[in-house]
């Protein structure tokens, strides 16, 4: 009947007080926390959100070595999961990033001209990062704010009913 | 106009915009009522699944499976940890209804996932939002704590013997994630990619364990149905149509907003809340339940009413509520290339005809529009449609193709036109 089996618990030879710094572990502590004992790596997905937050937005593999070593899981089990989900960056990025939503309700709202004056006026394609490193320009699929479209993610805000000139406003304000 | 809005998932929607999520706002429209009678008498669970049977509340997430049904499936009394889980993935493109109740009404989704808990033997619970609501994600943690604070959940409830502890999972974006199984292997740390059933979640869900997973809206509207009864629910809507539903009503509309409304409001009153068509034109098309259903003409969306029959009836799905109305002027193929554009990239990659299938699509129609179509390109788009449904794990499959299949049932010449002039008819979008 059971169709899952408890995860490959793999102990990695290191002290785990010298990974990350004892704030973030204690966040991702407060994390496995909320899962059975056995199940460690349900808290991998948190732990890497968090360890990119500190890394000035993307992981690298060093990082994510350290998350699996952290939460004895193999390293390949943590690679997977930072490939398969489309808010970690594997490689540096700008010093903000910025997310056009381009899903149907958007696109109906003007999102694909929203995305060529971002693509013209700041000469950057999706998945690059304009050079002076200010933003990383990405597009998104559904935010989930298809009421208001179209919908930008800059960071952690959402931006709604996004115009050209808004746009420029909310760029200007960005360090 | 519609006159019962706003009497489920947004009853606290007349508060003040400040204060409508905190506890004492939930409070003063009776929240908790339900889960502290529970508590306090402990009713046989099987009453409480009866009267969601007969309130005919079906699953807001996109399937429509009955509620009740689905909870009557979990081994209750079975020895073992058992999983309540909330799907607040909320990723359909055109669907932002789960987003204002994590966001305006947190504790009512606490106290339908308490209740379900306690039916279905489940002393834990994840709600899974997905990573991109900052904002929801916070207010609903905030909610948690105030939740737990005022001994609503924990352990040995109101000196009741009965325990519930609820927690946050982050997803950090992949659609699929809503799919069900999905989402289980998300929280057991994995790659989203969905599960082969059976065996079904209710007999080995997440860690393995019998595990229900409901969309957030259904969970919403639980204290509601046990509140007023499963007979009002029922009465709100139309037969096998239990409630009101959430719509959130977007694309070419003057207001797109959220609409609490019964099942059955015929689709033009709806349209007319919303402002009606943007900027006075005529209505072309309607996606009446969230991109993955397939497209209805406007002339017989006019004629139909909202509720799950009638959009089958109509050739389409209720899905999740989420209607998104096109007007005249806009070009079919360049609204199909970007649905095509999203499964294609949302395609987990675990079957063959889902992960291959969907570029093919999306590679034809991106060459289409752009002027280089060939004459064959349409049967080669009806082809691979026909290759990709009903031969894959999950529903996303289904989901790439079913749009293909009904633009081009209703809106073929345009797809003709554009390989033939290498212009779309409709310049305006």
């Amino acid at each position: 009947m059971s169709f899952r089996n408890a995860p490959l618990a793999v102990i990695h030879d290191v002290d785990k007080d010298t990974l990350f710094t004892p704030e973030i572990r204690a966040e991702i502590d407060r994390h496995v926390a909320k899962y059975p004992p056995e199940w460690k790596q349900s808290a991998v997905m948190p732990a890497l959100t968090l360890v990119q937050d500190h890394n000035g937005g993307w992981l690298s593999r060093e990082l994510m070595d350290q998350v699996a070593a952290y939460l004895d899981m193999p390293e390949v089990s943590v690679y997977e999961v930072a490939t398969f989900y489309g808010m970690y960056d594997l490689e540096p990025v700008g010093r903000h990033k910025v997310c056009v939503c381009n899903s149907i309700s958007c696109m109906l709202g003007g999102s694909e001209e929203l995305m060529q004056h971002i693509e013209h006026k700041y000469n950057v394609a999706p998945g690059e990062t304009t050079a002076d490193g200010k933003f990383t320009f990405k597009e998104f699929e559904c935010l989930g704010a298809c009421r208001h479209a179209p919908a930008v993610m800059v960071d952690k805000t959402y931006h709604e009913c996004v115009t050209p000139e808004s746009f420029d406003k909310l760029i200007k304000k960005l360090d | 106009m519609v006159k019962d809005q706003n009497t489920v998932c947004f009853r606290t929607m007349h508060l003040k915009e400040k204060v409508r999520h905190t506890l004492d706002s939930y409070l003063s429209v009776g929240g908790y009522g339900q889960w502290k009678r529970v508590l306090n008498e402990r009713p046989d669970p099987a009453t409480l699944i009866e009267e969601l049977k007969l309130s005919a509340l079906r699953g807001r997430g996109g399937a429509g499976f009955p509620t009740g049904l689905k909870w009557s499936f979990m081994p209750r009394s079975a020895p073992g940890q058992k999983y309540i889980v909330c799907n607040s993935d909320e990723g359909e493109p055109g669907t932002c209804k789960d987003r204002d109740i994590l966001r305006w009404n947190p504790h009512q989704l606490i106290e339908g996932m308490a209740i379900a808990g306690y039916c279905i033997g489940a002393t834990v619970g994840y709600n899974y939002i997905r990573g991109e609501f900052y904002e929801p994600i916070a207010r609903f943690d905030e909610a948690l704590g105030e939740a737990y604070a005022a001994g609503l959940l924990g352990r040995d409830l109101l000196g009741s013997g009965v325990d519930f502890d609820l927690y946050t999972h982050l997803g950090a974006g992949a659609y699929i994630c809503g799919e069900e199984t999905a989402l289980l292997e998300s929280i057991e740390g994995k790659k989203g990619q969905p599960r082969f059933k059976p065996p079904f979640p209710a007999q080995a869900g997440l860690y393995g364990q019998p595990t229900t997973i409901n969309n957030t809206e259904s969970l919403a509207s639980v204290p509601v149905i046990l509140e007023k009864g499963g007979q009002w629910f029922l009465d709100q809507g139309r037969p096998n149509n239990g409630g009101p539903k959430l719509f959130s009503v977007t694309g070419h509309v003057n207001a797109p907003n959220n609409f609490e409304v019964p099942l059955g409001t015929p689709f033009w009153e709806l349209l007319e809340m919303a402002g009606g068509v943007k900027d006075g034109k005529a209505l072309k098309a309607v996606i009446p339940g969230g991109s993955s259903v397939p497209v209805v003409p406007g002339n017989i969306m006019m004629n139909t009413d909202m509720d799950y029959d009638s959009i089958a009836k109509a050739g389409s799905m209720l899905g999740s509520g989420a209607v998104i109305v096109i007007a005249e002027g806009t070009c079919m193929v360049r609204v199909l290339a970007n649905l095509a554009h999203f499964y294609a990239h949302e395609s987990c990659g675990q079957c063959t005809p889902c992960r291959e299938g969907t570029g093919w699509l999306s590679r034809v129609l991106h060459r289409i529009l752009h002027g280089h179509g060939r004459p064959s390109d349409l049967d080669l788009l009806d082809n691979v449609a026909g290759r990709i449904g009903g031969r894959t794990i999950c529903a996303l499959g289904d989901a790439a193709a079913m749009p293909v299949q009904s633009f081009l049932q209703h809106y073929r010449h345009e797809f003709e036109h554009l390989i033939e002039h290498g212009r779309p008819m409709e310049q305006a979008a």
